[in-house]
């Protein structure tokens, strides 16, 4: 049996972005937005990546003038839980908690 | 007059390459300088590519070949060995690209001089593979093998070979085809799954063993099937514009009623060929096949010639370890269940041995022994060692 081919090798037009790389996860990183300073450093460093700015007031924030500036957020579908963003907060503002498979 | 360097830089420009990215090593160098030559002068309409390595340069004409652009590279030994990787990706993405391949030892011992290790290692990667024998075989092989690669039923890379310095630094007289016989000769790239931003696709994701992976393999290998018919065709219609052809995938030379014949490649068959009419003057009948594509491998051509002689003697430039010579052991793949003629190896020339008139007589007299008697005294037998009282001139 022989099967037809459009083109030579495979061609892949469902986006890469609907593998939620995230089921890979065996620790998940949890803001504590108590104590982040919103430095983005976790944002510089996140391979993947998976986290991205939200406005300011969407999220607490250790003061009132942390506010003004955007906050940051994990999307859990890619992050693959790596760990990096836990390791280099220089606040210790993110927790690394182990999934227990209920996605909580 | 040019050097096979300069002959295989010839060839890209006249196929006018659009993307040239390489790394020099000895005895590639000159190829990528004449081409940056060309395109510094302006008479190569080409983007260089310079890169830190050969892997990267094959990185770097897979990706420009994926944009539908004609690409080109050059490189030898262990540059070869460095692209190996990335070999297969760009055969499994289907993708046209040929290379100029240097043949040169694999170290250690450091050695620069004709070998055919390095390309022998990379037979498996879906490349065509031609080992040219003269200069203007190499300029010309560039052109036939776009227009083989670039067919729609064919769309897989290839690599020319050619010896060290034998060829590659050595001037040969050499026809330059006029640029306008080769563009009718040639047509442009028409690449069916080039990069296009009006159809937005992944090239290369994740396929699960349970999609379809081994049925695009299975395709491949149906497209590598159908290359030996376009070698032919391909050769045919440059013969019929340039006047030259080589014999299609072995070159066959004073085969009829040869007693035994030598299944050599490259430019151990030029010399050959030299012995081959001295000995047939003293009336000892002796043929040459020459084979000039090792992928896709000769089956029909060595079967036919395996019935119009006693025995064949293969000679192999590099040494598959745990077995032979990998011409050898593949010519006697071939021969299985269609002929019981005796065969015998003869590893010669490894880090550039030279290869004498004299020590292929007595190859060929080996041979004629073998034939006569009806059996191979050893299946493998290195010749030429320093001290080996049997082979030395």
């Amino acid at each position: 049996m022989k099967m037809e081919f459009e083109f030579p090798t495979p061609l892949t037009t469902v986006p890469s972005t609907a593998n939620k790389t995230g089921v890979w996860r065996t620790f998940r990183p949890v803001i504590n937005y108590e104590k982040c300073i919103r430095c983005y450093i976790c944002w510089k460093f996140c391979p993947e990546p998976a986290i991205s700015f939200v406005p300011g007031d969407k999220y607490p924030a250790p003061s009132e003038a942390f506010l003004k500036r955007d906050a940051v957020e994990i999307n859990y579908d890619y992050c693959k839980g790596c760990g990096i963003c836990a390791n280099e907060c220089p606040k210790g503002a993110i927790d690394f908690v182990l999934e227990r498979g209920d996605g909580q | 007059m040019i050097t096979g360097n300069e002959a295989a830089a010839w060839g890209a420009r006249l196929a006018r390459v659009k993307v040239v990215s390489a790394y020099p090593i000895t005895p590639q160098t000159k190829v990528v300088e004449k081409i940056a030559e060309f395109i510094a002068n302006g008479e190569m309409d080409a983007r260089y590519i310079r890169v830190e390595s050969e892997h990267s340069a094959m990185a770097a004409c897979i990706s420009a070949e994926n944009t539908g652009v004609r690409t080109f590279t050059a490189t030898s030994a262990h540059g070869l060995a460095l692209m190996h990787e990335m070999l297969m990706w760009a055969a499994y993405a289907r993708l046209p690209i040929v290379m100029a391949v240097i043949n040169r030892a694999m170290a250690p011992p450091w050695s620069i001089w004709a070998d055919h290790q390095d390309s022998m290692a990379q037979r498996d990667t879906g490349w065509i593979q031609i080992y040219s024998e003269s200069n203007q075989e190499e300029l010309d092989a560039v052109l036939m093998l776009y227009k083989i690669c670039e067919d729609k039923d064919v769309l897989l890379p290839a690599m020319t070979m050619m010896d060290a310095f034998i060829l590659s630094h050595t001037m040969e007289p050499v026809d330059i085809p006029d640029q306008k016989l080769v563009d009718d000769f040639l047509p442009e790239l028409d690449l069916p799954h080039r990069l296009d931003i009006n159809r937005p696709a992944g090239h290369g994701s994740l396929i699960m063993p349970e999609g379809p992976v081994m049925e695009y393999r299975k395709a491949m290998a149906d497209a590598f099937a159908g290359v030996r018919d376009k070698i032919l065709k391909v050769e045919e219609e440059f013969r019929e514009i340039f006047g030259r052809e080589y014999g299609g995938l072995v070159e066959e030379y004073r085969t009829e009623d040869a007693d035994a014949i030598a299944v050599v490649s490259s430019t151990i068959a030029s010399t050959s060929k030299e012995v081959v009419d001295r000995m047939r003057e003293r009336g000892l009948k002796v043929g040459l096949a020459r084979v000039r594509y090792f992928r896709p491998f000769p089956h029909r051509e060595l079967r036919e010639i395996a019935k119009k002689t006693d025995m064949l003697g293969v000679i192999d430039r590099s040494y598959t370890f745990g077995y032979g010579g990998a011409l050898y052991a593949e010519t006697k793949g071939v021969l299985y269940g269609h002929s019981d003629i005796p065969v015998k190896n003869y590893i010669m020339g490894i880090g550039g041995r030279d290869v004498t008139p004299e020590i292929l007589e007595k190859v060929f007299m080996d041979m004629l022994k073998i034939a006569k008697d009806g059996a191979v005294d050893r299946e493998v037998e290195w010749v030429g060692l320093i001290g080996d009282e049997r082979w030395s001139a």
